[in-house]
Parts: structure tokens; sequence; C-alpha cells
């Protein structure tokens, strides 16, 4: 495991996303009301890119005909076949199904952190004023 | 995930117009100025569609928008991108659903069929060696299907008859038999594929609330199709024809057969015209394409039904753009000998399209 | 103990249910001549309506407990019998002539039948044309712990799932009654989605694809989480095609959960917990081995129940289980299973 640059906070808009690549492997990134969660980009189910989902909030029921609707911008929907993934944890919101989107630690780090990244070059100037997102991968 | 198969035969692949002005080189003036007026009369609810919004737009992978922009599977370029060359498909099969067959207005749905039929040969077909086309025919005027079918009958650039399973008769019944005598004559394999509006509810006990009724009952829709055509004699009249159903689920085969081969053994004296029983000739006439594969927890059951209906009679499709797309890394994931993935990924389809 | 889940009183007209009518309906019945109201889910003649050890010289089966004692519960072995009556009512189109028969065919039964045989239980047949009326009819019968469920049919006019139906599944509960679906239709939409099959055999095949229809709307549309003790027993519907059937929804459910965001359990969980099935006919595959395997994918061996479909010829001879099923699995498909579907069984006998 590493630390990975993902883009800079500045660069990073609250409800935004931002993928990267990691040996091959995709890591998509967001923002989610100013905290940064990033997760495998492959569905667990049959692999599609999460990157490309839409975001929505969690539509929930305790009885046919009643609706509570919660977490806005929480809950990533697969492209493909529309399975639901909690942002925050990887967890999948349909009780029948065991698996869970693969979660990453993601924190934020101070301009003099990085190591490396999408912007790998380290030859790249550091802005240390900015704050970077990075990615352990 | 094993090694992908060298030779992928796609059985279900939809493409789609940016417009419907995309087929107005092979429309009459009339018909462009009658749509502009009057759309394309269906039995659908809305002008913009049919009565179950489907649950993400043209029910449609979000990330299968061709970046030169139109809707999902608009573009040859991004389908061989993002498909064929992915996906490793030797052979594609293309199963339009645009607004032409089922239309109410019998000449407006020939000449839309007419149009979509030159569109497939002459936008995709012509320019892409790995597709194949299908011949739509506005199914609910048997004749003029039959005229459509003679029209395109020995072009190598068409694989089979396409039709969609809610016809407004059970699919078997006599009026559409000059569909199945032209497709005989032209030795051309009918297809029919899920989906279309009969103008009965989609369902025997009327109309479902959800999406997800719907989907859920072209199993059922499907089966009935399947037992009309069995029951009214269509492959015992020509025996020759291959049948495929096309995205209409497969599991519940084996259970149909069983109960269609009792229940025939008890009334057999109402369908003398059979001299088989149901099974043997749907074991005989019928194959099916995987797409929509099921997904039960042990992923062996699955294997049990293959090795049920037969490693010969399934054919692998992805049904791209579409959302619950199958791809071909994940169909097989359960135990499978090398003889019976070649079969299903790419053999049998060989054999029933008559691909060399 | 064996109980058997599937058996049909035959009604030989209107003019038998005439002594539990009231005298308006009955000259009303008369006058317009209203003689019979048995449906073509199944027509007399058949092979399929009669077996022919059990169709009398004239007239239809099965139309007295004596010959339901003797032909069915003594040959078979039963200790106890489930009437499903099958006479017609529900393909009434007025809401009052509905209700007015369905009240006259449950009386009849009980009349006719229970009151004749203490092993027979029975269906309350209800019109679902007008709901209200249909729970007045239970509230009407509820007490007489003999009756065991609420029957309708497979090819109703709307899923069965829908809210509209729920008071009924409300007035079931509130008595402990089960909610039984039995094959054949109201005829309010044709046998198939494609319309009007040309064929009996056709009509008859299309149950399975009714009742797959229904499971599938109760699971959406949330009776089963509104309803959590509802039991829902499948009549006459086969039950092998159950296990792909349950593949496919759970695939959907798990794209399409915002849609029906209720569910909490899978599919194959509410099966599991509140649907069974008759064991006739089983539609089985004829290898034993398959079976077997046949009973793995469906999981549990809770949800038969055992039945003959007497007088409907399902099967030759005195055997109804298909090959396969073996002592142990019997006791539990004949007893065990059946007392836990029926909450009113496990009463003392009335």
């Amino acid at each position: 495991m590493g630390k990975h640059v993902v883009a800079p906070v500045t660069d990073f808009p609250q409800g935004a996303r931002r993928r990267i690549e990691v040996d091959g492997r995709g890591i998509v990134v967001f923002n989610v009301k100013g905290e940064y969660f990033a997760l495998l980009d492959k569905c667990p189910h049959n692999g599609g890119s999460l990157a490309q989902g839409v975001i929505t909030g969690l539509l929930q029921s305790d009885e046919p005909g009643k609706y509570s609707y919660s977490r806005q911008g929480e809950v990533i929907r697969c492209p493909w076949h529309g399975w639901e993934f909690d942002i925050r944890t990887g967890k999948s919101f349909c009780s029948g199904i065991r698996a869970r989107a693969r979660p990453f630690p993601v924190h934020v780090e101070g301009g003099g952190a990085i190591v490396e990244g999408p912007y790998r070059a380290e030859t790249f100037p550091v802005r240390v004023e900015d704050s970077y997102v990075v990615v352990d991968a | 995930m094993t090694e992908r198969p060298a030779d992928i035969v796609d059985c279900d692949i939809h493409p789609a117009v940016r417009s419907m002005a995309d087929l107005d080189p092979w429309l009459e003036r009339r018909w462009i100025e009658h749509f502009r007026q009057y759309g394309a009369l269906r039995n659908q609810h809305y002008v913009a569609g049919g009565g179950y919004h489907k649950s993400q737009p043209n029910a449609s992978r979000r990330d299968a928008y061709p970046p030169e922009g139109g809707p999902q599977g608009s573009s040859l370029p991004f389908l061989r991108s993002q498909h064929l060359d992915q996906n490793g498909i030797t052979v594609g099969i293309l199963n339009p659903l645009i607004s032409s067959q089922g239309v109410r207005n019998l000449q407006h749905s020939a000449a839309l069929c007419r149009a979509i039929n030159h569109w497939q040969a002459e936008r995709w077909v012509d320019s892409e060696p790995r597709l194949r086309a299908s011949i739509v025919v506005p199914y609910e005027d048997p004749e003029a299907s039959a005229v459509e079918i003679g029209r395109w009958a020995g072009d190598r650039r068409f694989a089979q008859v396409l039709l969609l399973s809610r016809t407004s008769f059970p699919t078997g019944n006599k009026r559409y038999w000059p569909i199945f005598a032209a497709a005989a004559e032209a030795n051309l394999p009918v297809g029919i594929h899920a989906f279309g509006n009969s103008g009965w509810p989609v369902s025997s006990a009327g109309w479902p609330s959800f999406y997800l009724e719907e989907m859920v009952g072209h199993a059922q829709t499907s089966q009935s199709g399947l037992v009309s055509l069995v029951v009214e004699g269509v492959f015992e009249r020509w025996p020759a024809l291959k049948l495929v159903l096309i995205e209409s689920g497969f599991t519940w085969a084996p259970a149909l057969m069983a109960r269609l081969d009792r229940d025939w053994a008890i009334l057999k004296s109402e369908v003398p015209h059979l001299r088989l029983k149901p099974s043997e000739y749907i074991r005989r006439n019928v194959w099916w394409t995987s797409q929509p594969l099921d997904e039960p927890d042990n992923k062996r059951w699955l294997g049990d039904i293959f090795s049920w209906l037969g490693w010969d009679r399934l054919m692998f499709s992805s049904d791209y753009p579409h959302w619950d797309f199958d791809d071909p890394a994940r169909a097989i994931m359960f135990p499978a000998g090398d003889d019976d993935r070649a079969r299903f990924f790419a053999a049998n389809a060989r054999f029933v399209y008559g691909f060399a | 103990m064996q109980i058997d889940c599937d058996i049909h009183p035959g009604t030989p007209g209107t003019a038998a249910l005439f002594a539990y009518l009231p005298q308006a309906w009955r000259e009303m019945s008369e006058v317009r001549g209203i003689t019979d109201l048995a449906s073509i889910n199944y027509p007399d003649n058949t092979p399929l309506t009669a077996r022919a050890d059990w169709r009398p010289a004239s007239g239809r089966p099965a139309t007295t407990a004596a010959l339901i004692g003797a032909q069915c519960l003594d040959a078979f072995g039963s200790d106890l019998g489930i009437l499903n009556p099958l006479f017609g009512i529900q393909t009434l189109y007025s809401d009052d002539l509905a209700a007015v028969y369905a009240s006259a065919l449950n009386d009849w039964t009980r009349a006719e039948f229970l009151e004749r045989d203490k092993r027979l239980r029975a269906s309350i047949v209800v019109s679902l044309e007008n709901i209200e009326m249909a729970v007045a009819e239970i509230e009407r019968l509820a007490a007489d712990r003999r009756f065991v469920q609420v029957l309708v049919l497979a090819g109703s006019a709307r899923p069965l799932g829908r809210r509209n139906h729920w008071p009924l599944y409300e007035a079931c509960v509130r008595h402990q009654l089960a909610l039984a679906i039995h094959a054949g239709s109201e005829l309010r939409n044709p046998p198939t989605a494609l319309g009007w099959p040309s064929y009996y055999l056709e009509d008859y095949v299309a149950n399975a694809q009714a009742f797959q229809v229904q499971l599938t709307s109760l699971f959406a549309e949330g009776v089963f989480n509104k309803f959590p003790t509802l039991r829902v027993v499948m009549l006459e519907s086969g039950w092998t095609w159950l296990p792909p059937l349950l593949w496919r929804m759970s695939k959907y459910w798990h794209g399409l959960r915002f849609e029906i965001p209720w569910a909490d359990r899978s599919p194959a969980e509410v099966v599991r917990d509140q649907v069974r099935f008759s064991l006739t006919p089983a539609d089985a595959p004829a290898d034993p081995a398959r079976l077997q395997r046949l009973f793995e994918h469906l999981g549990s061996d809770e949800l038969l129940l055992f039945s003959t479909d007497y007088p409907h010829a399902q099967f030759e001879g005195a055997e109804a289980y298909p090959p396969g099923i073996d002592g142990a699995l019997r006791d539990k498909i004949g007893g065990a299973n059946v007392l836990a579907a029926y909450p009113r069984l496990n009463e003392a006998a009335p």
C-alpha cells in the first residue's frame, strides 16, 4: 500500500468525484459534503465502473406506500445494473446482497506529504499552500 | 473469471437511431410527414414511450453514451470500441427495438420496418464485418411480413427474422403462419425478442404496478408464446424451422417442458395434430439466448439448468447497451468444460444462424 | 397424519344452491335461466376435469360428501381434507349477483359437506368484484373454524398484490385464515398476456404463468411486509417453476430496489416464511435424481402440502407423489407442513 494523490482540494468540490488508476486498478474518490471517500472502481456485482454511476439519496420504506428519503448525495448507483452502495462504507443497500464495494481509506494531507499519484511526476512543483487529497492504495 | 473465449457470437445487440429522422433516406415523403403529425401509433401510453418507465434512461447503461453524442447504441464507432473490441465479440447480431413492429397503422408499420432493415444493412452491417442484422417485420400484418422477408431472403447481411414477444394473439396462432412459412422458405431462423405491446395487460392477471414486475414478467410472456408455437403446431408444420427466444430467460424452460408434456399426455385428444411430445419439439426447434442470466445464490444451480436444457441449446447474448447487460467474461461462473463453453459462446450460434 | 389440501366438491348446477339463496335471487335465477356457473376453467368432459374412475355414469363428479369420503379420503388414507369449490361465481360481473352466489356456495359447502363428514374443512369462496362485500362474507363465516382459508383465482382482474385487495388480507390475518390462490381465471383478462389461446391445453398450462405473476406481485407490492403473518397457499399451481422465478425476481430486485424500498427480505426468504404450494400437479422431472437436485434449488422441505386434486386427473392409481419423495419427507408434506400452514387445523375438532 502507498499514498496516491488524487486531486487538489480546491479542484475537488462537494458532490464531485475523481478517478485514479493504481497498478491497473481504478479507484474512484467522492467528495460527500466535504468528506472524502474512495471505492474500488469496480462494482462487486459484475464489474461495472462505479465512477460512471449516478449519485443519489437513499429511498427507504417501513411500509408499502410510505417513503422516507435521506442521505442525499451519499449513494452511488452502478451504471450497469443499478446496485446501490453507501459511498461512506461501500455497503450495498439491498438486504439480500452480501457484496460490498471495496472501500479504501481516504484522508486529506497537507501539501508536503505527497508521495505519488496521477500527478505522478515527482518533478511537479508542490504547492504547499494548497491541500491535496491523497489516497492510500 | 476465466480466460476469454477466442470466438464469441453475441446474439443480442441493440442499435439505436439518434432520432427517427435517421430513417428518412428510406421512407417515402408521406410517411415522414405522417410520423411528424401522428407519431407511430402503438399500444403504448405515452408519446415518449411505454407504460412502465425504465430504471435508467433508454433502459441502458449510463456509461454507454457515445462520446460524440446521441443515445446509447447509436454510434457504430463506440459500439466497436466499448463492446465489440473490448469484449472480443467476433460476430454480433443486431436486434433493433425501434418503433416499427406493433405499430397499429399496418402500412406505417411496414414502411418503418422496411426503412429499419435498410438502415441496419447500410449504416451498420456494410461498415462492420462482425455485424449481422435481423429482418424486422410488421408481424400484425403477416402477409406484409412475408413480403418483407422475401425482400431480404438470401441477403447474407441478415441472420434471422425478428418478432417481438408480446404479439396481439399468441405467437403460434394461425394468423401468423405466413411469417413462419416465409422464414422457412428463406431458410432463416425466427428470433422472438422480449417486449412489444400486445394491447392486452402485460400479465394474465392484469396490469402490475412496477417496472420490476414487467421485467420479471417477460419470463411468463415468453413461456406463453412458446407454448402457443408448440401447441398450435408451428414446429409440426415446419420441422426444420429454428426458433430463438431472445432476452426471454431460459431457466424456466425445464419446468415448463415437464408441465407441457404432462398436460399434453392428459389432453392430447384435443391436439391430434401434434405427433411428438411438446418437449421433443422444443428440443428440436428451439434455442435460447442467455441474457438476462438469473442469479441464484449458488451459481452451480445455473449450471444445472444448462445441463438439463442441454449445452447445445443456449447461446451467449449481451443485450448491449441495456442496463441488465451480461458481460461475456462473467457469463459462465460455474464449472464448465471447454467444449461446452465453446458451444455456448459461439458454435451453437454459428450452427443456428449458418455463420461459417 | 395426512391432510389433503385440494379437493373439489362438484356443484351440479345453480339449482343445487337454491336452498341457500334468498327467495328473490332464486326466482331471479329461474326467471332468467341462470342454470349453471361452471366456468371454462374446467369444461365438464375433458380428460383432466375428472379421472375416469371418479367420473359417475352421469352428471358431475364429487357431488356428495360420501363420494369424497370414500374415493378421496379413504382411498388415499387422508385424515382430513380441504374443499376448494370451483363453481365459477368469480366470473359473474355484477357485484351483487356474485356476492349472493358466493354466499350460497359457501353455505352449500357447509351444509352438504362439512356437516356430513367431520374430516372435511373448506375455503371461503369470494368474488373480488367488490372487496367490501368479500370482506363481509369472510366476517360472516369466520367464526366457523372449519373454514381454513379464503379462496381466489390465479387469473385475477388485477394482480393480487395490489392495494385494493388489502382489506381482504387484513380480514384473513384477523381471523387466522390463509389466502388460497387456486388455478383458474376470472376471465377478466385473457389466459395469457398475448391474448386468447386456441386450445384448452394452453389455457391450463397458462395457470403456471399466472401463479408466477401473482407471486411476483405479492412480493413487489409488499404484501408480505404489510402482512407478515399472512400465509399464502398456491393450489394446483405446480411448484417446479419456483426456483428459477425466485432467481429472476432476486436479480431484478437488486437493481430495482428503489422501486420497492419496503422489501426487506429476499424473494426466497418470503416464500420460505409465508408461501406454500400444494403437491399436485407436481410437474416433476421423471428422473428422481433431478427431483432431488430441484429440492436443493428450493432450499426447503417445508414448502409442499399434500394434495390429490381430486377429482381432477393428474395421476393414475393411488400414488399421488411423484417418484423420488421418500417416507420422512412424505410425513412432513402430509402432516407437519400442512398444520404449519393452517393455524385453524391445529385447533380441536369443532
